[in-house]
């Protein structure tokens, strides 16, 4: 599967032009040529995880028109990704990102072959002298968009499906499911989790799942959210997505919002950073959020009136102020224990350690 | 509106079974031939990205069934030259050409990863489509639910009610003796694994036209073995497939409504469902008189064919 994938990426990128073939051509105006790599796990049309990343490559190009962007798509996470980087590489790249988790260990491994090649790893732990980790906090938003769903939802059930049960997927379920009953007590949460994270016959099946069960507004974290919010479409409820800020065109009818990230600029930076030798001596893990340019609220939906559009801004101007904390005491679990007390807030490393669900999640936490 | 646990069961079942019905029916004609075709996985694949890809360029869903079912079919007659005309070993055939799908597919594929399709609407059925409990459920779904169940009867008649059914039968059961009967045993088992492909095909389709609407790569995550185990489970009867095929669909749909309905119960658990309520009934009725094992199969299993 992935190795027709790994064949074709790499004679494209061996031959040196094609490479480009189908991208913009590289207007230089004098100043030299960058390349920059970028390698994708899936596919660059997910709409998802995927797409988030291609589409930061494609508007670096269309800010800094000299740069050259080298991409591969639906690459494994083994050796098949460090022969992919040593062809780019081999065609020029100083720049590269390996843009999916489980590149770490193979990544890391060429990043020590190449000093001179920078490399930027989304999400990862393991940092050195060249190879650098970002990603971007989204809980704000995720609370922010709950107040949407909270104020938008007629049954009061709200529905999520998640890939896997881990730390972070339980932290982004944790802050809806708070923003949400912040301004509807009554909301629930119901949760799904597919032990997937891409399985298109599986995540139609749950959506079917929670809209039988009287949910009617949906919200997933997993690789592609095309078919969730086409299937919530289909049953006439709203949707709510994640990874893309381009999904609306799947749920022209439901959709409500959706958090994106939104990497051009940092990719810019960086590369800007590299061209004046300061991306060394920068830090090495770099975690954007809601003040950063690095995730973003996608266009709302037809649906969604004035009032719950406002009330969602006005929170996320109280988070960019610092006048709001996502996990704000007392929070009690779902089995009514209290977690934060009054007066404290959550400790950032819970995106980290969550195994619990927070009061009003209907499920369970593993 | 929320509908009962058993209406949403059964409608899940309906959605879930339907593709694996109509792969296991055509596995079935393929093995009462005499050929196992463990790449099924794949002819699954070949079927749902053609008839996605047909679906989006024209734009008419229907094309795009037709488009599978052939694809399928021509998929699969690779795999009926390999073991029939080059009587190559067929697990090791089936399974190279199932990588080789995800391969082809994965690639062919990509220009229609997502790609927005209007798919195959549902189709409900006047004065049945209302009825309490089982009228969404089972009679406001799109037209390759309606047919799974036809098809797997016409399949039934065919194999057992007519004599072309009855040559394909006498080729599974011994290669030898049909030819000296005067069969042609190849050519049977040629029109045997077409027909395979083009159901294998539909059941693809129905998928990525119907059941997702979406094209993405690998997508029948493991749907195809799913159907060559639901084979033994029907002991090789498009009838009992039936069954076996909503069982599954259904134990696939009670474990998302348990989690749905915030079950106390791990989705790691939950999950395994399907697989052990499989295990239970092969447990079960797996040694019953009456099983009908093609003869011709024990040459593939135990090494003693060519």
């Amino acid at each position: 599967m992935k190795f027709l994938s790994l064949l074709l990426a790499i004679g494209a990128l061996s031959a040196a032009c094609s490479a480009t073939g189908s991208a913009p051509a590289v207007v230089t105006d004098g100043h030299p040529i960058f390349t920059m790599g970028i390698i994708h796990v899936g596919s660059k049309t997910d709409a998802g995880y995927n797409q988030a990343h291609a589409d930061a490559a494609a508007l670096v190009h269309q800010k800094l028109p000299y740069v050259r962007v080298l991409e591969a798509e639906n690459i494994a996470e083994n050796a098949d990704v460090t022969r992919v980087i040593e062809t780019m590489i081999a065609q020029g790249a100083k720049f590269i990102i390996p843009a999916s988790f489980g590149y770490l260990d193979p990544a890391m491994e060429a990043a020590a072959d190449h000093p001179d090649v920078m490399f930027d790893h989304p999400a990862g732990f393991k940092q050195s002298d060249n190879f650098h980790t970002y990603w971007a906090r989204s809980d704000e938003q995720s609370y922010a968009l709950g107040i949407a769903a909270g104020k938008m939802t007629k049954t009061n059930k709200l529905g999520f499906i998640g890939g896997f049960a881990i730390p972070n997927v339980l932290d982004t379920i944790n802050a809806f499911t708070l923003g949400a009953r912040s301004v509807n007590p009554k909301a629930e949460m119901h949760v799904i989790f597919d032990n997937t994270w891409s399985d298109p016959g599986k995540e139609a099946a749950s959506t079917n799942a929670l809209a039988d069960q009287g949910v009617d507004v949906v919200t997933m974290i997993v690789d592609s959210p095309i078919t969730v919010v086409q299937t919530a479409e289909q049953r006439g409820i709203y949707s709510i997505g994640f990874h893309s800020t381009d999904v609306q065109k799947y749920a022209p009818k439901g959709w409500i919002s959706g958090i994106g990230f939104t990497w051009s600029g940092f990719f810019t930076r960086e590369i800007q950073a590299i061209e004046e030798g300061t991306w060394k001596s920068h830090p090495k893990n770099i975690r954007g959020d809601l003040n950063s340019d690095m995730v973003a609220l996608a266009p709302w939906g037809p649906a969604v009136p004035q009032d719950v559009k406002s009330a969602v801004e006005a929170k996320i101007g109280e988070f960019k102020a610092g006048r709001a904390e996502v996990f704000a005491g007392p929070i009690k679990d779902n089995k009514g224990q209290l977690r934060i007390p009054q007066g404290q807030v959550g400790d950032p490393s819970l995106v980290n350690t969550f195994d619990w669900f927070v009061e009003g999640v209907v499920g369970q936490g593993q | 509106m929320s509908t009962s646990f058993f209406e949403g069961v059964l409608s899940g079942a309906a959605l879930s079974g339907t593709s694996i019905l109509y792969a296991t029916v055509g596995e079935i004609v393929g093995e009462r031939s005499g050929i196992v075709n463990l790449g099924l996985e794949g002819v699954m694949l070949v079927g749902a990205v053609t008839g996605f890809a047909a679906t989006a360029e024209t734009g008419n869903p229907y094309i795009g069934v037709m488009a599978a079912a052939v694809a399928g079919g021509v998929f699969n007659m690779v795999f009926a030259y390999l073991v029939v005309t080059r009587r190559g070993n067929q697990l090791a055939s089936g399974l190279t050409l199932m990588f080789l799908a995800l391969g082809i597919t994965a690639i062919a594929g990509k220009p229609y990863v997502g790609k927005p399709i209007a798919g195959l609407k549902d189709l409900p059925i006047p004065g049945l489509a209302g009825l309490p409990q089982v009228g969404h459920a089972l009679f406001d779904k799109d037209p390759l639910v309606y047919l799974a169940i036809p098809f797997a009867l016409a399949a039934w008649f065919l194999l057992h009610r007519t004599s072309w059914g009855l040559r394909v039968r006498s080729v599974g059961e011994s290669k030898t003796v049909a030819f000296a009967a005067g069969l042609k045993p190849e050519r049977l088992q040629y029109q045997a694994l077409l027909a395979a492909g083009v159901l294998g095909g539909i059941g693809g389709g129905h998928l990525s036209i119907a059941y997702t609407k979406t094209w993405q790569e690998g997508m029948t995550a493991g749907a195809g073995f799913i159907a060559v185990g639901l084979v033994i489970f029907a002991a090789w009867s498009p009838v009992r497939a039936i069954v076996g095929a909503l069982l599954f669909g259904g134990a696939v749909a009670i474990q998302l409504q348990m989690q749905a309905r915030g079950s106390s119960v791990s989705p790691f658990l939950l999950d395994m469902m399907p697989y052990l309520v499989v295990l239970v009934v092969l447990m079960l009725f797996g040694r019953m008189k009456g099983r009908s094992v093609p003869a011709g199969l024990k040459d593939v299993f135990e090494g003693t064919g060519r």
